[in-house]
């Protein structure tokens, strides 16, 4: 057994899990479930201690799937990234990937932490954010789509592309 | 127009539908 790869895909697969179940959890759980508490006044038990708890998981495991992905694509990160032939489908993943992890850190992270409190701002920059925020994290949503079915084709190209 | 992302549903349509264009923008790359 070739160790590195083997236990990159490993990680890369765990940590993979748990980004997009905590993206899947935002998109179709929590934002529904804020909705609904708004009219109840309990939002703020969402807000204070599952939000930020699961945002943390989010955020590093983003970190940790990208960088497992990068050593699993060892010798062949710059022909994915270029697309070249034999690693367009691989390729395509991940460069979506990628977007996605500068949606995460870029625009995600930085917006919500004003959104939860966690930075200062006025109620003018909190309504902002949270709608950069959603914005992006629909974005991932809507990426993570392709870039799953690219990750499946990029491991079984004959399968996929014939 | 709204926005497709503002709904569940709009964001997943739109998922499937850049999955659909970007496999035959693949196809393409490797000489499929």
């Amino acid at each position: 057994m070739d160790f590195v790869p083997a236990l990159a895909r490993w990680l890369h697969f765990m940590a993979g899990v748990m980004w997009i179940g905590l993206l899947y959890y935002f998109n179709f759980v929590q934002v529904a479930a804020l909705k609904a508490a708004a009219t109840d006044n309990t939002a703020a038990g969402i807000t204070k201690h599952v939000a930020p708890r699961a945002l943390f998981y989010f955020r590093w495991a983003a970190l940790v799937t990208w960088l497992a992905g990068a050593a699993l694509l060892g010798g062949n990160f710059v022909s994915a990234f270029t697309l070249q032939p034999g690693h367009a489908a691989i390729g395509v993943g991940a460069w979506l990937g990628t977007i996605m992890l500068f949606n995460v850190w870029g625009l995600i992270w930085p917006n919500q932490k004003k959104v939860l409190g966690l930075k200062p701002a006025t109620d003018e920059e909190k309504n902002r954010a949270r709608r950069v925020a959603f914005l992006a994290s629909r974005t991932n949503t809507m990426l993570s789509i392709p870039m799953l079915f690219f990750m499946a084709a990029g491991a079984h190209t004959s399968l996929y592309f014939g | 127009m709204n926005n497709p992302l503002d709904s569940l549903w709009g964001t997943v349509i739109s998922g499937v539908v850049l999955t659909v264009v970007l496999y035959f923008v693949v196809k393409t790359l490797i000489g499929g």
